[in-house]
Order: C-alpha cells, then sequence, then structure tokens
C-alpha cells in the first residue's frame, strides 16, 4: 500500500493550505506530482487513489487530470527519463539527430525503457528553452545545447549515480 | 562568424538606433551578481515601487498602469490598465490576481528568463500589483516542466516576506498579502486563462466559455486578473518612472520595452530587451542582439512572435508590402494583415536559414497542437489531427496536390471555430505556411524522392518578389 511519509503529509498539509477552506481539490495536481515523485516515477492507480483520499474526491477526478497533462506518467518508467524536446525550433538546432543518436545508443525506440530499466527515451513538446536547442528534461533540470558527446556523458553520469 | 551581410546592415544602422538601444528597464540589473538574492536587489534599488505603491490609492496605481499604455506581454497585446479596470469588486468576495508563468509557445523563453535571473523583480510587481487590485492571496502558475524555476520563486517570496513585503500588514499599511507558486504539468493549453484558472482549480485544462470574463467570474468563481510574468514585471518600472514616463519608451501605441526570445538560426540565441523602436534587420543581423545567420546562410523566413503566428519569408519580414521598413513593435509586424504581416505575438523570433525545410518545420508545429489541443472542441481536436497527418504525408513525399488544398480547406474550419484560441493558434502557421511557401508544398509533391534527400533551400524567397495584395 502507498502512503506519504510524516514529512510529506506535512508538506501536502501547506500545500492545501494554500487555497480558501473547500477548494482543497486545488492541491490535486501538486500531489499527483509529489506521488509520482514518491512512488516509483509513475502513477498507478493505487496512487491515484490514494491521492484521491487525501483530497476527499472521488477518485475519478484524479484520473481525469493525470490523464490530461503529459508530465504524469501512466506507467512505469526507467530509473532515468530522457525527455527530448523535438518541436520547430529544437527541430531547427538538430533535435532529431539527437533522438536518433540517443535511440541507437541505448538501443531504445521512442517511448521504450532499457532492458535493465535503467533508461526511457521519450520525445517531449516544447520545453520553452528553444534558444538553449537541442535539449532534454531529465528530472527537475534541462540539459541544454545538446551533442553527442553531451548525451555520452550524461548516460555515463546516469549509470554512475546507480 | 559575422557574415558579410551582417557586416554590411550594421554599416547601415543609424545613430539614433544606437542611442536608443540601451534603454532598459526590465533586465537593465538582471547581470548584477547575487541579484537573485534579496539583499542585493534591494541594494540596487528593487522594493522601491513598493513603498510607493502602497502609500498610493490602489485606483491611481490602475490609472499609471492606464497611462504607461502597457500591452499584455503573454501574446495577446491587450491594454493592462484596461483589463485591471474590468475587475469587479463586489462587497465580501475575494479578488485574485493570478500570474501566468506558463509559458509553452514553441520560440517563446523570455519569461524563464526574468524569473530565473531576476525573481524579485517579479514578486515586486505581484505585490504592487496585488494591492492595486485588492488581491490578498496571489497565486504563480508555472508551467510544471520548470521545476527548478519553482525553487527560485520561492526562495524570492521567503526573503520577501522576511522583510515585511509579504505577509500581514505590509510595510504597517494594514495591506496582507500572500504569493503562492502552483506548478502545472504539462499542457500549452493551460497558457488560455481560463483553462489556467481550471487548472489552478484542480481540473483539466478546458478552456472557459466566455463571458462570463475571469474578471466577473474567474478563480473558484471570484473576480480574478491573470497577467503574464513580464507584465507584471513592467509594473515596477512604470510605478517608479510613472506611466507617462514608461509611456515615452517606444513607438505610438508600442509603448514601453518588450522581451525577445531569439531562437533558430543565428549566431546569439537570447533574451533580448528591446525599446520598440529597433527594426526587424537591425534586430536579426545586429551583433548586440541576434548577430546574423550562423556560417554565412541566407535568411529564408522567421516567425516573429511565437509558433502561432504567421510566418514571413525574408523579403516580407524585413520590408512591409508597401516597401518600408518593417520595426520590431506591435503595429509595424502586423502591417498588411495576415496577408502580407505577422504578429508581436509573444515575442518568441524564431529564425529559419537557407537549409530549413518550411513543410518539415511546419509539421511539427502542426503536431506540437495535436498533441496540445484540449478536445472539447470537435475543429481543434480533429482538425489539428488532420492536419499533422497531411503535413506528415507530404514531407514524406507521400502528398498529393489535393492535399494542399485540403489544408487549406481544414486550417479554414478550424479557425475562428473553438472555444479558445489554440485553434487560431493552430490555424495559422499551416495558413501562413501555404500562402507564403506553396510552391515549396507543391515540389514535394512533384518530387517525392528528391524532397527525401534535399531541401527546396531558398527558391525565390531571397529575390524581390512582387506583392499582390
Amino acid at each position: 500500500m502507498v502512503k506519504f511519509s510524516e514529512n510529506k503529509l506535512q508538506e501536502v498539509q501547506t500545500i492545501i493550505n494554500r487555497y480558501p477552506e473547500g477548494k482543497q481539490k486545488s492541491a490535486l495536481i501538486p500531489l499527483l506530482h509529489m506521488a509520482q515523485e514518491e512512488f516509483g516515477g509513475w502513477l498507478s492507480p493505487e496512487s491515484m487513489d490514494y491521492v484521491a483520499s487525501i483530497l476527499g474526491i472521488e477518485p475519478i477526478e484524479a484520473y481525469e487530470v493525470a490523464t490530461f497533462y503529459s508530465m504524469y506518467n501512466l506507467q512505469p518508467v526507467g530509473k532515468h527519463l530522457f525527455e527530448v524536446c523535438h518541436t520547430g525550433p529544437c527541430m531547427l538546432n538538430g533535435s532529431d539527430k539527437i533522438v536518433n543518436y540517443i535511440k541507437t545508443k541505448l538501443n531504445i525506440g521512442v517511448g521504450e525503457t532499457t532492458e535493465d530499466g535503467m533508461f526511457t527515451l521519450k520525445t517531449v513538446e516544447c520545453l520553452g528553452a528553444c534558444g538553449y536547442a537541442p535539449l532534454m528534461q531529465l528530472g527537475k533540470h534541462y540539459r541544454e545545447h545538446l551533442t553527442e558527446e553531451k548525451v555520452d556523458a550524461i548516460i555515463e553520469e546516469c549509470r554512475n549515480k546507480q | 562568424m559575422r557574415s558579410s551581410k551582417s557586416a554590411e546592415i550594421n554599416s547601415k544602422r543609424t545613430s539614433k538606433a544606437y542611442s536608443n538601444m540601451a534603454k532598459k528597464v526590465l533586465l537593465e540589473k538582471a547581470h548584477v551578481e547575487g541579484i537573485r538574492y534579496y539583499d542585493v536587489y534591494r541594494l540596487e534599488g528593487g522594493y522601491r515601487s513598493v513603498e510607493k505603491a502602497l502609500k498610493m490609492e490602489p485606483a491611481a496605481i490602475v490609472e499609471e498602469v492606464k497611462k504607461s499604455g502597457l500591452r499584455g506581454r503573454g501574446g495577446a497585446g491587450f491594454p493592462t490598465g484596461m483589463k485591471w479596470s474590468f475587475l469587479a469588486k463586489p462587497e465580501g468576495v475575494p479578488r485574485y490576481l493570478v500570474c501566468n508563468a506558463d509559458e509553452s509557445e514553441p520560440g517563446t523563453f523570455k519569461d524563464r528568463y526574468l524569473m530565473e535571473f531576476i525573481p524579485h523583480l517579479l514578486i515586486e510587481g505581484l505585490i504592487v500589483s496585488s494591492f492595486a487590485l485588492g488581491s490578498n492571496s496571489t497565486y504563480i502558475y508555472i508551467r510544471g516542466e520548470y521545476a527548478w524555476i519553482v525553487d527560485i520563486l520561492e526562495q524570492a517570496i521567503a526573503e520577501a516576506k522576511q522583510h515585511c513585503f509579504l505577509g500581514k500588514n505590509i510595510l504597517g499599511t494594514g495591506f496582507d498579502c500572500e504569493i503562492y507558486v502552483q506548478r502545472g504539468a504539462g499542457a500549452y493549453i493551460c497558457g488560455e486563462e481560463t483553462a489556467l484558472i481550471e487548472s489552478l482549480e484542480g481540473k483539466r485544462g478546458n478552456p472557459r466559455i466566455k463571458p462570463p470574463f475571469p474578471a466577473i467570474k474567474g478563480l473558484w468563481d471570484c473576480p480574478t486578473v491573470v497577467n503574464n510574468v513580464e507584465t507584471l514585471a513592467a509594473v515596477v518600472p512604470i510605478i517608479n518612472m510613472g506611466g507617462e514616463e514608461y509611456a515615452k519608451i517606444g513607438i505610438g501605441r508600442s509603448t514601453g520595452t518588450k522581451l525577445l526570445s531569439a531562437c533558430g538560426n543565428i549566431n546569439n540565441p537570447g533574451v533580448y530587451e528591446i525599446d520598440m523602436t529597433i527594426s526587424v534587420e537591425e534586430f536579426i543581423y545586429s551583433d548586440e542582439y541576434c548577430g546574423g545567420i550562423p556560417n554565412g546562410k541566407k535568411l529564408k523566413a522567421c516567425i516573429p512572435g511565437g509558433s502561432s503566428v504567421p510566418i514571413l519569408p525574408a523579403n516580407l519580414l524585413l520590408k512591409t508590402a508597401k516597401g518600408e521598413t518593417r520595426y520590431m513593435t506591435y503595429e509595424s509586424l502586423s502591417d498588411g494583415g495576415f496577408a502580407t504581416g505577422s504578429m508581436m505575438g509573444s515575442g518568441g523570433f524564431i529564425v529559419l536559414d537557407e537549409d530549413q525545410c518550411i513543410v518539415r518545420h511546419t509539421m511539427t508545429l502542426a503536431r506540437f497542437y495535436r498533441h496540445e489541443s484540449c478536445g472539447q472542441c470537435s475543429p481543434c481536436r480533429e482538425g489539428t489531427g488532420w492536419m499533422e497527418k497531411i503535413l506528415t504525408k507530404i514531407e514524406n513525399g507521400k502528398g498529393s496536390m489535393s492535399d494542399i488544398d485540403l489544408l487549406w480547406d481544414i486550417q479554414r474550419k478550424i479557425e475562428g471555430n473553438t472555444i479558445c484560441p489554440l485553434g487560431d493558434a493552430a490555424a495559422w502557421p499551416v495558413a501562413a505556411a501555404i500562402r507564403h511557401f506553396r510552391d515549396e508544398f507543391e515540389w514535394h509533391v512533384n518530387n517525392p524522392e528528391l524532397s527525401q534527400k534535399q531541401n527546396y533551400g531558398l527558391a525565390n524567397y531571397a529575390n524581390e518578389l512582387s506583392i499582390v495584395s
């Protein structure tokens, strides 16, 4: 069974307190982020039900939101999620090549995870960093001005982290 | 490397352009070391506008903003003072200010820059604006991907609170205000103000039917103003220098400065603050700004205001159809309407060099809008998918001439037929690409194999075209 730690539950309360009384549903998006971070990098039905129960809303209300926003992973993902932007401005600066390079290097397709469960590759739409293209999101941060050498270094860095 | 074209244009620049160039009111201090922190920001003159504004009547602040001529910097360019004056003030009902930091328009990354490097400027603008509008709980809705910026903003908020610029009884005036940061979770549509409000209420980002407008019925059905990051930051210099003084910057109704985020095939991608007096040509080729096009390549086309505004071929970008110099102003960029002009939009300036394929670029934008359509309105939900499929077909050498006509027909049926402007935003780039680059689409159809090996290049876009209006 999934459950937030005491610390996290306090954080939940701080978030709920940002809104007027009775409007705690506003905390749904922040709480789903928290659940995804805490419970394995994706939102299982169990995690979503848990968040709904904290907020006193129906589970369907959590599913509706989780399926709408692209940052929520509704399937398990690898330990390191590469989200490479491929919209116009990134495409002009070679994002296609970077995606192809990662595919070859990790031997996976877009949307797939390596067999060892280490890496998942996704293409995403505009990350709002077009001047620093090509780029990807990795965890909380962006990795910008990507080259094949930088991709190699990032993969190495992730492997060393485990 | 500077191209010969760049050198040639630099030598043609007038001294007027040089003298105006230095006018910065937002990013002037952005490079001061430690400006991200309260102490340095305060030493550099930060939070003066709060001290000044909290001694004014709220209505007088709104009046200053009206006088400044400030227009919404998120893309629509609606006069901010007017938007503020629409806010309903029923007795006993809270009012809310929401800062739109859901920057997601492809080509746009100016708000990120402002929040990342000079976060206190936004917080300062938010406090003054909250006081003017009577908002005691103000929310910054930031796109979920900008996760690290949430920390920067929360740090700035905590510092401001520590120094009594936020919280209860600010500067002893009796005004209470809290600012909260709310992360989105990946949805372009939440940049639309009613979708943003829905999202802030913990729902899917489906835009609402207007009226009622948020100024009457917004967040939790209370009167609400939603403004872009840059707009709210601009309130600081407006209060400091006075609305009339601010209005002296720029040309005509394009008052003040504008942040532009430049990207694509240019030497110096980045965020630039311009006062709206410089020409497009200068913006692209001057080393102060984009620095010309890498490797001496030629300019093919440009989207001057974020992916949803019409793309223009080089000749129409640098000069209007009447042959006049085109300037980086709201009016000049839209000169000629959609037939031969474009829009200032969000200031996302995307440059395409001679090697780029218009069909492929348009296809990525169509894919973007298909992905981001909320799905409420059929013309947008279905139409964006059709456009992406047809463009993919043409790009892959499998298109027919009738596909180009079908594409034109679909975009026309989306535009104006949806609840929110995402439909228009999806239709315009496709329409403009066909309007100005139809021969490139036809070349793909006529040369299916060749188009897979090489791009159409410049064709005749580098030459002067005779304009049919």
